[in-house]
């Protein structure tokens, strides 16, 4: 076995520049978990498939296990705190309380965060197109329902405004 | 589970990761979306001593329209394919099928060419390319080549790529006017590994139907063209006799195989099923474009 390998990477994440070295082989969620302390990013399977990680790199909502820390270099990282702080979400983060889109809350910031690239589109979506945008994303609690509410109700909300 | 430690390179150049293959080969693992390797890695499946990170060399990205043939760089990913107004007019069977790869954060960041280089059975783009008979170019330090898709796809995640090799870019022939395609697949859940599915791109008309392929997926250790149920339909009036024919063919086509998904009797039922819907929609979009001439 070779020895741990480490880069030096240099990224924004929410909007603060920060130079970290990391070991090649860590993923993108744990170097924000464990390095920076921002544990809005859950991790469920680590591989690919629920959706718990997602977070936001250079404008697109990706899997945060699906990515090498180290490939984000030069990148721009956005979680759920840096959504939450910018408010861009925060009619949706509004909505998911009034309808009650969640119940433990593990899935949630992995919901919020694909659920804002489908509002950006600012396109109308039918609840079929918002269950199929969302089908990443898993949510072992809700049966989902609330959480298509939610986001429908957000989104045919800001397409009035 | 945490990935094993391996070496990272990021490959600034062609030559360089073609240097790096030459020496490595399969001790490498090229690192394109990662939608596939980083599972693998993370679940310890696949220990490689070298990743070769592709993802900042612009010549393996893009979409261009050369003459009669659509270029699609092997790096571009699934949401540039998809949102891809070339794709759109030129490519209607690559655009149909898109919306069934993953989801859109692994669309996001996989590539086109990732999801051919792996050739997972249940993959939507080897079917495709391979009904649309397309062409890959590979390079290696040895020159470059070019395999058509009918001789790329070997089997289970097994393909003509030496190790050494890179796929550059895919070379689509564009549907021409006369000709209608299909997409369809069953899952579990939209947007899951497809179980059975099948893609099919044919000469038609309000009478017939010529020239078709027939890929299937899913069921198959690879995208396989099914000679003798396209026979049964080719060249032959519509009907539903030769419809029939098609589906009764089916079973010496395919070799569906056994899993947790089902066994090989249900996956059969579920291409024949497939087939029929598909060649009635091949028929209905054949004569659509007859109404619209």
């Amino acid at each position: 076995m070779s020895a741990e390998e480490t880069r030096s990477v240099t990224l924004t994440v929410n909007g603060e520049r920060v130079t970290r070295a990391v070991p090649v082989r860590q993923h993108l969620v744990d170097f924000l978990r464990m390095e920076l302390g921002l544990t809005g990013s859950h991790i469920g399977c680590e591989h690919g498939i629920c959706g718990a990680c997602s977070v936001r790199v250079d404008g697109v909502v990706v899997r945060g296990c699906l990515m090498l820390a180290v490939q984000a270099d030069g990148a721009e990282v956005v979680t759920i705190e840096g959504l939450t702080a910018s408010e861009e979400i925060a009619d949706l983060q509004r909505t998911f309380v009034e309808r009650n889109a969640m119940q433990c809350g593990y899935c949630t910031p992995g919901m919020l965060m694909t659920a804002a690239e489908l509002l950006a589109q600012r396109a109308p979506a039918t609840r079929e197109d918002i269950r199929h945008f969302m089908s990443g994303n898993y949510c072992r609690c809700t049966g989902y329902h609330a959480i298509v509410d939610a986001i429908e109700t957000t989104l045919n909300a800001r397409l009035q405004r | 589970m945490k990935a094993p430690r391996f070496r990272y390179v990021r490959a600034e150049s062609l030559d360089e990761v073609l240097g790096l293959l030459a020496e490595h080969g399969d001790d490498a693992r090229i690192l394109a979306g990662g939608q596939s390797l980083m599972p693998v890695l993370n679940m310890r499946l696949s220990q490689p001593r070298l990743v070769i990170d592709i993802n900042r060399i612009a010549a393996l990205k893009g979409i261009a329209l050369q003459g009669d043939v659509v270029r699609i760089g092997a790096l571009t990913r699934h949401v540039e394919v998809m949102g891809s107004p070339i794709v759109a007019r030129h490519l209607p069977l690559i655009a149909e099928a898109m919306p069934h790869v993953a989801h859109v954060a692994v669309r996001n960041r996989g590539t086109f060419g990732g999801s051919i280089a792996l050739a997972d059975p249940s993959a939507e783009m080897p079917a495709c390319i391979l009904a649309l008979g397309a062409s890959l170019v590979v390079a290696s330090a040895r020159g470059r080549r070019t395999i058509v898709a009918d001789d790329f796809f070997l089997g289970l995640y097994e393909t003509a790529r030496e190790p050494d090799e890179l796929l550059l870019e895919v070379l689509v022939p564009v549907q021409k006017p006369e000709h209608v395609s299909v997409f369809m697949e069953v899952s579990r859940r939209h947007g899951d590994f497809a179980i059975a599915g099948l893609a099919c791109c044919a000469r038609a008309d309000a009478q017939m139907l010529e020239d078709a392929r027939l890929v299937y997926f899913g069921s198959e250790t690879r995208p396989t063209l099914a000679a003798r149920a396209t026979a049964a339909v080719a060249g032959k009036p519509w009907s539903q006799a030769s419809h029939d024919a098609a589906c009764a063919a089916l079973a010496e086509d395919l070799d569906p195989i056994a899993n947790a998904s089902g066994s090989p009797a249900i996956k059969l039922q579920l291409q024949r099923v497939l087939t029929r819907r598909a060649l009635d929609k091949v028929r209905e979009r054949a004569n659509q474009r007859v109404l619209l001439q």
